[in-house]
């Protein structure tokens, strides 16, 4: 994936997340936090952090994924290196 | 009469190669059919056993795909057998975040509440299955559940997350004895009031190509393969091997003063469990019988019982040609001349062997036998053996008479570990 529009990183994220923890896509926007709105664990974030840096070719360090708190931060992230 | 704490049977559940809970188990029971099918893997043709007893209903028939991918195939069975027991003990649904507010049923204190979940094996199925990941693609891509998957507290950790369950979380270990061994420690820490409910049974799935190998390669198979139906055959003179089962067992055990006060439905009483060691073999029981023998005597004396009292046993009976005659001696060694009037029956011949899971799922088996007083047969016994001679149960299923009556279960593990757990009809 070359250049991704915001809303296509989005639609993307909702999708790898309704595939590893069941979470309808339209619970998946901006402003939502992993942990505190949709419920998702530490170990579920390593799944899905790996399944965005294959969807949207990028790398995720470790220590950015801490920083990663709502969907806004992984779409922007992603955003920043797929430009 | 001993001052121990009466501990009681108030909730069942199980998913099994029979059926998807207990009343399907329990009706293909009694109608003596078996749960053993050919195996349609690829590549199946390469293996000396192909067939096996496979659950009758998938967990992912029941279970979202998202939860079972953090969970193994014998975590997730556990927790279907756990709901249905929990369910069915008359206790409010819940969920790791807590109790439905609309659900009806009964609060159960997590504080008091105890889980004891055994599996042989542990979670086969991922580790093989995160390493088949590493393999082809790198440390990065192995399921960061991977070791809670693989680990054999597994089960009891996520059925204790479920329920609320902080009195404390056990798993024990002793190969085929393991889930009776559940029991019989589920039933201490209610004596000990540790706890006064305590969620216990035990889960295997591990049909796996490597574990029909490496049983395959042992011989302790039946290689029956044109037949699989009929190959699991206690006390038939055909005998050949074991048959691999996958499913799991789990009930809901209560102190009787914590389940007369909240009003539950009484199934059987957890009179006691007995326990030895052979000290022989890591794989080859003590031809002697001595430690079975031993295991029954101990659990009479934990239950209060005296050999009399017993009109039943739920044979360990696994179809070797070695294993299911030595177990008849070890009965009658235990029992002496009340031996003569019991029954005897093999459910493996059904269910194939569920390994950690067998023993609690023939004590669910027994507490349904006490309280429906019906003994399922033993299921393609055509030729009984020469040297049989107890009373054992086939074709047909057999009344037991009303009135009091006491039954053992009794569970090998390779390592030597011989358990044997009491159960007595609730009155």
């Amino acid at each position: 994936m070359a250049v991704a529009t915001e809303e296509q990183i989005l639609a993307g994220l909702a999708e790898i997340i309704d595939e590893i923890v069941g979470i309808d896509k339209a619970e998946v926007t901006p402003e939502k936090n992993f942990i505190d709105d949709l419920d998702i664990d530490s170990l579920s974030m390593v799944e899905i952090a790996v399944a965005a840096q294959d969807k949207f070719e990028v790398e995720i360090p470790d220590d950015e994924l801490r920083n990663l708190k709502t969907v806004k931060d992984v779409v922007d992230f992603v955003q920043k290196l797929s430009v | 009469m001993s001052n121990k704490t009466t501990v009681v049977v108030t909730g069942l559940g199980a998913t099994t190669p029979l059926g998807g809970d207990v009343p399907s188990t329990w009706s293909a029971l009694l109608a003596g059919r078996s749960g053993v099918r050919k195996l349609d893997w690829e590549g199946v043709e390469e293996l000396p056993v192909r067939f096996a007893a496979q659950l009758a209903v998938d967990p992912s028939e029941v279970m979202p795909k998202q939860t079972l991918r953090r969970l193994d195939r014998c975590q997730a069975i556990a927790l279907i057998a756990a709901k249905e027991a929990w369910l069915h003990a008359g206790l409010k649904n819940r969920t790791k975040k807590g109790y439905e507010a609309e659900a009806d049923g009964f609060e159960m204190d997590g504080e008091r509440l105890g889980v004891v979940l055994s599996t042989g094996i542990g979670g086969l199925h991922s580790a093989l299955g995160s390493y088949a990941t590493y393999l082809e693609k790198g440390w990065s891509r192995v399921s960061p559940f991977t070791v809670p998957m693989l680990m054999p507290n597994g089960a009891s950790g996520h059925v204790g997350i479920e329920y609320g369950a902080t009195a404390g979380s056990h798993a024990l270990v002793s190969a085929c004895a393991s889930s009776a061994e559940a029991v019989g420690y589920a039933i201490d820490m209610i004596r000990t009031g540790r706890a006064d409910m305590v969620i216990c049974g035990g889960t295997e799935a591990c049909i796996h190509p490597l574990q029909m190998a490496s049983f395959g390669v042992m011989r302790a198979m039946s290689t029956r393969n044109e037949e699989p139906e009929r190959a699991s055959r206690p006390y038939d003179k055909n005998r050949d091997g074991f048959v691999l089962g996958e499913g799991a067992a789990v009930m809901i055990l209560e102190s009787e003063e914590h389940a007369r006060k909240r009003g539950a439905t009484i199934h059987a009483i957890a009179a006691g469990c007995g326990y030895s060691g052979d000290s022989y073999d890591i794989v080859l029981p003590d031809p002697s019988g001595a430690g079975q023998a031993k295991a029954m005597r101990r659990a009479l004396d934990n239950a209060d019982l005296k050999p009399e009292d017993i009109v039943h046993v739920n044979a360990h009976a696994t179809s070797t040609p070695s294993g299911d005659v030595a177990e008849l001696n070890s009965i009658k060694a235990a029992l002496g001349d009340a031996a003569k009037n019991i029954t005897v029956t093999g459910t493996k011949s059904m269910t194939g062997h569920i390994l950690g899971g067998a023993g609690a799922l023939e004590s669910v088996i027994t507490i349904l036998t006490l309280r429906e007083g019906l003994v399922p047969p033993t299921a393609n016994v055509e030729d009984l053996d020469d040297e049989v001679d107890l009373d054992i149960v086939r074709g047909e299923p057999r009344k037991i008479p009303d009135g009091p009556a006491a039954a053992l279960n009794n569970s090998f593990g390779f390592g030597g570990h011989n358990v044997s757990v009491a159960f007595k009809r609730a009155l």
